[in-house]
């Protein structure tokens, strides 16, 4: 059984949800607090969606140093799976386990809507249930998710395949080509292995076919599945 | 002794500032003319315990690199009060 913390942060605020989908996916969900200096024994780490330290100063550059993040450091560095949603991916650029950079949006606004994503990867630990180059319709709600990073930063993701999830435009869609205006249309990235993730869209947030979709899901299920195989291997 | 440091944080040229963009354009619907490249970025003032004016801000380009700017976005200017 694979278990799966969840990292509460003073701000967090999508930690229910993830928690209920990785328990749909046939996890073991675990509530962390940010306090906690190990990861009881997880295998794999959420940082939820929400505004951490109220956003203070810049978005996520507080959180990186709660107590947790050192364990946290120290799981991703031994190849561990760790996936930054929205503000937890905020949180994993600030602490460098990302590169790059989430920005105020470019049309000065908080987003909350509907968007549609390509899956570019697929091998990533969140990604294996989807197929290569599936456009997926699931929600963003941020103010800053504009993805920003040096010239030579996003040449290498380009071409090292670490653009794992990009908006695009469906034809006939009212959603927004690119919602916040980032580099290359960017919606989330990964480290070489696919074991650290980030992604500004809320997966959590549109995952029980009650809600008309369970498109996100497939994040959660992929997670579980790869544990498991993980650990029969 | 006590010196007071006031540190400057402004989002690095090239990169869009789309506050900057709005309150230039702002500025320009008051009627004011000849305005351009408008950047909004942070002022962040503390006291700090060292020798010299000269101490004071190196500790604190420390906390600039560590904290409170992000190196990928952000340029620092800091400066120490001088009496």
């Amino acid at each position: 059984m694979s278990r799966i913390a969840v990292v509460r942060f003073p701000g967090s605020n999508s930690e229910t949800e993830a928690l209920a989908a990785v328990t749909r996916a046939g996890g073991t969900a675990v509530l962390l607090d940010y306090r906690e200096s190990s990861l009881g024994g997880a295998d794999a780490v959420i940082l939820p969606g929400g505004f951490s330290y109220g956003d203070y100063l810049r978005s996520g550059a507080i959180a990186r140093f709660a107590p947790v993040m050192q364990a946290i450091q120290r799981h991703a560095a031994g190849g561990g799976a760790v996936i930054g949603i929205c503000n937890g991916f905020q949180i994993l650029c600030e602490a460098h386990l990302l590169p790059g950079a989430l920005l105020r949006n470019a049309q000065q606004r908080f987003a909350s809507r509907p968007v549609d994503v390509r899956i570019e990867r697929i091998d990533t630990v969140c990604t294996t249930d989807y197929s290569e180059g599936e456009i997926i319709r699931i929600p963003i709600s941020h103010g800053e998710g504009r993805y920003a990073a040096d010239p030579a930063t996003l040449e290498a993701l380009e071409a090292e395949g670490r653009v794992m999830m990009r908006y695009v435009s469906v034809p006939g869609s009212d959603a927004p080509h690119n919602p916040n205006g980032s580099a290359r249309d960017i919606a989330g990235i990964c480290n070489a292995s696919g074991q650290v993730v980030g992604f500004m869209p809320h997966p959590e947030r549109l995952a029980e076919r009650v809600l008309g979709s369970d498109a996100g899901q497939r994040c959660f299920t992929s997670l579980v599945g790869r544990l498991t195989a993980g650990a029969t291997t | 002794m006590t010196q007071r440091v006031h540190v400057r944080v402004i989002p690095r040229t090239g990169l869009l500032d789309p506050q900057g963009q709005a309150v230039e354009h702002a500025l320009a619907a008051l009627g004011f003319s000849g305005i351009s490249d408008v950047r909004i970025g942070k002022a962040i003032e503390l006291s700090v315990t060292a020798e010299s004016p000269a101490a004071a801000e190196a500790v604190v380009r420390r906390m600039c690199e560590q904290l409170l700017a992000n190196p990928v976005t952000e340029d620092f200017v800091i400066e120490a009060d001088r009496r």
